[in-house]
């Protein structure tokens, strides 16, 4: 019997079941037959039949477990970390765990979303009480069938032991019995010190998948019957769809049909997650990828002018003269910042800038959408399945619970799948046609539709004592769409009078989050600036960031810091040590707090052929229980990685509305040789509940860059991309 | 359109396609062979990267007519049980991420390897910087290369 073909018994409906939400029907375990469970772990016996426990599990008649993971998976490996939670608390062993993504169940599962670093964070106490909940029914079943005290019973590895009998009873063989029990009123979790499993470094559960090619992405899902769409959007920001002649295009070989659609219609009311510069398309739907991406050639369309063609010097000059004239949002004032800097010693004042970027994760953006009569599915990589299922209800005037979602594997989010227009356009293509379609976009369309990184620029001044002591300190930032800074953040509460300013421009750019919002620029801004402050207090830059961090251990000022300045203190100090720091280190120190976590840096750069290039990186990590050393580490030296490369060579800029940079010939992402050749992480051992680790180790190694290009070659940065233009090849 | 027949993975098989279309679309929506990845539709990132009478050669520019004669491997087809020292370096490194760019990635590795047994760091580098991960998983990639490296000499 094929393992991924449920028995009638795994169908167990438990209508009993109360509480918690755990012990309903799972009849929608149908729709992950795409799931090849059998090959996600070849070395195990698959079970004749599995019996559901809850939402989250499945468990075989010979002891092999399935634990759902619940939220998408972007690279971020949580389809490894969050089973492993579950699995710590139920006491299995996990060579016999087979992991399956969970479909969009909001009924069962709690924040099916992949953004802000919040997986773990969120999951840690409610997918720890689903572990201990099952292992709880399968005690009581076990004292059920032994008939003794279930006070008399513990687990290990899958196994339920009888020690005062000397009888044992596996999972498998109590399962079915667990899953008609009353679920319990409390259960007891376990003492961090008795964690197998967390902790322990747990190789991706889609490793051997990826290194064999086998289908798990979004662009790999293949349909009986299904066609390909390719979409058309407007060449530049601020132009929308006229007209279109597609009489040429739909009579080219192996194309189906040409459709018009419209994602903002009138009377749509857009949610967060809608951002759109393009809601009016034309699609090309035909037999394959290739086929609607040539034919689309073929289409005659007229644009029109909606709002005015923006370019890069444009924007710029709005955010220098919003930072130099605007009136400003006061975000915070602390004391009496303008009465300090006009007595102040020394004055430092330096204004940094970043460009827009665009996410350009490797998988382009697609979706698969079969739009029928009576009901909807959408299969693809997707961080907000909820929230794509609601527009994709309103567009589609169809309820909720017709609308089935399957998130599948990402080839990277960045937090570009977090706005699911291609979901979108996929739906209404389907709809147009009535046929199942994916659309796929072409690079091209990926890196020109929008939804980046905004532009920021920042401007920072601080003031001085004639004792090189930081007296003032005042930020006043601006980006398109939004301001970059975070009023209550480092180096709020540690100086006596302080001041946060927020000005926003306006731009037809669209823009989104990008892997740390806001963080990402104006951790390296704020870092960078502080290097330049303690030079001028003639300190070392880790002493003077201590000193402060002590002020604020002892004597805070304000009440709304939103960091805790023995936690920041500590990553930097260790750093301090770790890399073996010394007077005069020719090497740039960083420290940083986001997502609920502390990253401290110290990295040394090198010029090679005038252009810097980093060697080595030192970091330290505070982000509590570490879950998956593995998959930690992974993620911070790819968030280092990844910070680096944007500093270095991100930008995408505009003439006339138009992104000048469409593909990888022209957009520089960082490459094998520009990555450092050590990175050494470091994960501080503190015992409290988990936080964010996708997103944290990126913003501040912008900073520490910034400082160590400093350090070799006397000269500032302030403006990204900091490496100087070349020509690029392929 | 055009009959075209193709060795892949020590297979015959037999499409009916453009022979303009790139080796890459016939691969995953004719053959349904997924591994191989769509990154740029120019050469530029090396997601499609494939073997070519052993050679790593980019499939998303590499119009399906012309490759009648030649051998093709792609990931899928790179060993028989997903056990090339390569791939075998790439659990022990743990280093996929999101994953989309490292079939991609073992096939250069798997070229490079073949042709240069024991690379040093610098030929390793500059054998791997056609592919592009946003990811930034370089580190763990280049430690594998050398690992598979010492398991092949």
């Amino acid at each position: 019997m094929s393992s991924n073909q449920p028995s009638r018994r795994s169908f167990l409906k438990l209508t009993a079941a109360t509480g918690g939400g755990l012990l309903l029907g799972f009849s929608y375990l149908t729709s992950c037959r795409n799931e090849k469970t059998a090959q996600a772990a070849p070395e195990l016996v698959m079970p004749e039949e599995w019996v559901t426990v809850n939402a989250f599990l499945k468990i075989g008649e010979n002891g092999v477990v399935t634990i759902m993971s619940p939220n998408p998976e972007i690279g971020q490996n949580v389809k490894t970390a969050m089973p492993m939670i579950v699995a710590e608390e139920l006491d299995v062993d996990w060579k016999n765990v087979v992991v399956e993504q969970a479909p969009l169940d909001t009924e069962n599962f709690e924040r099916q979303l992949a953004g802000g670093s919040q997986s773990i964070r969120h999951g840690w106490e409610p997918l720890r009480k689903t572990g201990a909940t099952a292992r709880h029914l399968l005690v009581a079943a076990a004292a059920q069938r032994l008939e003794v005290d279930a006070g008399e019973l513990r687990t290990e590895n899958g196994i339920v032991y009888h020690d005062g009998s000397d009888r044992s009873l596996g999972y498998g063989e109590l399962a079915s019995l667990a899953a008609t029990l009353p679920l319990p009123e409390e259960v007891t979790l376990k003492d961090p010190k008795d964690f197998r499993i967390i902790g322990n470094a747990k190789k991706n559960v889609d490793a051997k998948k990826i290194v064999t090619g086998q289908p798990l992405y979004g662009l790999d899902l293949q349909r009986e019957g299904m066609k390909y769409a390719a979409i058309v959007h407007p060449p530049a920001f601020g132009m929308a769809l006229k007209s279109v002649d597609d009489a040429k295009a739909k009579s080219l070989p192996g194309v189906h049909s040409v459709v018009t659609i419209d994602a903002h219609p009138e009377g749509f009311e857009p949610q967060w997650s809608d951002v759109n510069a393009f809601p009016k398309l034309v699609a090309v739907v035909g037999d394959n990828p290739w086929t609607v991406m040539q034919a689309r050639k073929a289409l005659k369309v007229e644009w029109e002018r909606t709002s005015p063609a923006e370019s890069s010097a444009m924007h710029r000059a709005a955010l220098e003269r919003l930072l130099d004239e605007g009136e400003a949002e006061v975000a915070r004032r602390d004391g009496d910042p303008e009465g300090a800097f006009s007595t102040a010693a020394t004055v430092v004042e330096r204004t940094y800038y970043a460009p827009f970027l665009p996410h350009n994760t490797m998988e382009p953006m697609n979706f698969f959408a079969d739009v029928r009569e009576d009901g909807a599915e959408l299969v693809g990589p997707i961080q907000t399945p909820e929230f794509l299922r609601k527009s994709v209800s309103a567009l589609l005037g169809m309820p909720e619970e017709n609308i089935r979602i399957m998130m599948t594997r990402m080839g990277g989010g960045f937090g570009r799948r977090l706005y699911g227009n291609f979901g979108v356009e996929a739906t209404l293509i389907s709809q147009a046609t009535k046929v199942p379609i994916k659309l796929v976009y072409s690079r091209e369309d990926d890196m020109t539709q929008g939804t980046y990184r905004p532009e920021y620029l920042v401007r920072y001044r601080a003031a001085l004592d004639g004792d090189g002591k930081l007296t003032a300190f005042h930020v006043r930032g601006t980006g398109a769409g939004e301001s970059p800074v975070f009023p209550n953040r480092f180096p709020a509460g540690t100086v006596d009078n302080y001041l946060a300013e927020n000005l926003v421009n306006d731009s037809n750019v669209s823009t989104g989050a990008w892997r740390a919002p806001r963080s990402n620029f104006i951790a390296g801004a704020e870092q960078a600036f502080l290097d330049e402050v303690a030079e001028a207090a003639g300190k070392d830059p880790i002493a003077f960031r201590l000193e402060l961090f002590d002020r604020a251990i002892s004597n805070p000022v304000g009440e709304e810091n939103d960091y805790d300045a023995e936690r920041y203190a500590h990553v930097l100090s260790e750093v301090r040590d770790k890399s073996g720091w010394t007077d005069g280190d020719r090497r740039g120190v960083a420290a940083y707090y986001c997502h609920n976590s502390y990253v401290a840096q110290v990295l040394e750069a090198e010029m090679v052929n005038g252009q810097p290039r980093v060697k080595e990186v030192h970091c330290v990590v505070d982000c509590g229980i570490v879950v998956n050393p593995e998959g930690a580490h992974n993620q911070v030296e790819g968030g280092i990685i990844d910070g680096i490369g944007h500093a270095l060579y991100g930008a995408i800029t505009f003439e006339d509305g138009r992104p000048q940079q469409q593909n990888f010939d022209t957009y520089r992402l960082i490459r094998h040789n520009e990555a450092p050749t050590a990175i050494h992480t470091h994960f501080v051992e503190n015992g409290i509940a988990p936080t964010g680790l996708g997103e944290p180790s990126l913003p501040p190694v912008v900073g520490a860059l910034a400082n160590a290009i400093y350090r070799v070659t006397g000269e500032r940065v302030y403006d990204q991309p900091f490496a100087a233009p070349r020509e690029l090849k392929g | 359109m055009a009959t075209i027949n193709l060795t892949v993975n020590g297979q015959q098989r037999q499409v009916d396609v453009d022979p303009e279309m790139p080796l890459l679309w016939v691969l995953r929506d004719e053959l349904q062979l997924v591994g191989t990845k769509y990154g740029c539709g120019i050469g530029s990132c090396g997601a499609c990267t494939v073997h070519v009478d052993g050679i790593a050669m980019r499939s998303c520019n590499l119009p399906v007519g012309n490759l009648s004669g030649e051998a093709i491997t792609t990931i899928e087809g790179l060993s028989e049980n997903g056990d090339h020292p390569v791939q075998l370096a790439w659990l022990e490194h743990d280093v996929p991420q999101c994953g989309y760019c490292q079939a991609g990635q073992i096939m250069t590795a798997a070229s490079l390897l073949a042709n240069s047994p024991d690379p040093d760091d610098a030929e390793i580098s500059a054998s791997m910087n056609g592919n592009i991960c946003r990811c930034g998983t370089y580190t763990r990639i280049h430690a594998a290369v050398k690992t598979a490296a010492k398991k092949l000499s």
